[in-house]
């Protein structure tokens, strides 16, 4: 048993630690779906580790997700279909990227607007320092009447 | 003055925007603080809605699973708790469930665990549950909404989900989260 040493040391560095997506057992056959299915993945959160895609966690609920993800791929689904198939269970926190809504277009929206609000405010502001208003009809009839009074004293 | 007010509206318009959005804002603030706006709720989605479909086994020896079926000819409420025997919260309520079963009748179903395992913990002081069915791959949880162990939902007859909880049941729990909406239930009939 002179190689039993060099098996064990050989067995050790094919070892790979089980990281999350790397065990070659859940992934597709087909290298496209594959492809597919980590793309969806890494768009759905791990519900149980809250800042992780599924595709990165290593929590139990992350690799039933994940094989369920495929299965719904090799089933022909769209991406859609995937997701929404997931909103519907765990609601709109599951997506990564959260999806155009009220909400979401009012915090893109915010800078702009708030943007704008000061500018609009501080053209006001100039316009107002530098221009003085026309006078009205009523304002020029009594600069008439003034000076009018002042050239009979 | 029409140009006047023309200028104003302009003025204005960005304001109001910008005032609706701080209002908006203010709200969605308000509603995280007294717990009616969750943007982490990861559960939101089954509330009021029938039960998902799903047929589980029972545990040996415990009498038969169910089934969407069996929750939908429900005449009364009733507790579903998600449990397994490898949860330590798990092992934590089943005292005060116990208590909460003498009020409200509770079912389980057994998450992710070997069967034998879950019939030795449900068995051991005493089962809380009426009926007890096994989710061996976690898929029935999945469609459920689960996230983790213990996590209990009420169902109205009929088979509607009112509540979704996510911690261990506590007496506290019922009479502030469950009671109000069996009452509320009861109100609407």
């Amino acid at each position: 048993m002179k190689r039993a040493p060099a098996l064990a040391l050989g067995l050790v560095l094919i070892a790979t630690p089980a990281f999350a997506v790397d065990d070659p057992s859940e992934m597709l056959p087909n290298k496209q779906q594959e492809q597919r299915a980590e793309a969806i993945g890494a768009q759905l959160r791990c519900l149980v580790c809250q800042n992780e895609s599924i595709e990165d966690s290593s929590a139990d609920l992350a690799r039933d997700l994940r094989h369920v993800v495929r299965e719904h791929v090799a089933r022909g689904e769209s991406d859609r279909q995937i997701m929404a198939w997931m909103t519907a269970r765990y609601g709109e926190f599951v997506r990564l990227k959260p999806r155009l809504s009220v909400g979401t277009v009012m915090l893109w929206a915010m800078p702009v607007l708030a943007l704008l609000a000061g500018l609009a405010a501080a053209a006001t502001m100039l316009r107002r320092r530098h221009e003085a208003p026309p006078l009205s009809e009523e304002e020029r009839r009594r600069v008439a009447e003034l000076s009018n009074a002042t050239g009979q004293d | 003055m029409s140009e006047l007010t023309r200028r104003r509206l302009m003025t204005a318009l960005p304001i109001i925007g910008a005032g609706a959005l701080g209002v908006g804002f203010w709200k969605m603030l308000g509603g995280m603080g007294s717990g009616n706006f969750d943007p982490h709720a990861v559960n939101a989605p089954i509330l009021n809605r029938p039960v998902p479909d799903f047929s589980l086994p029972g545990l040996p020896g415990m009498g038969d699973g169910f089934g969407s079926d069996t929750l939908k000819a429900l005449t009364q409420p009733v507790l579903l708790n998600f449990f397994a025997s490898w949860c330590i919260p798990c092992v934590a309520e089943m005292p005060e469930l116990r208590e909460i079963g003498k009020r409200i009748p509770i079912w389980g179903i057994a998450y992710k665990d070997k069967p034998e395992d879950s019939v030795r913990f449900v068995q051991r002081d005493g089962s809380p549950y009426q009926r007890v069915a096994s989710d061996r791959s976690g898929l029935t949880a999945i469609d459920w909404g689960v996230t983790g162990v213990p996590e209990s939902f009420l169902i109205l007859p009929g088979g509607r989900i009112a509540w979704h909880g996510t911690a261990a049941l506590s007496m506290d729990t019922l009479h502030t989260e469950i009671q109000p909406r069996l009452s509320a239930a009861e109100a609407g009939k």
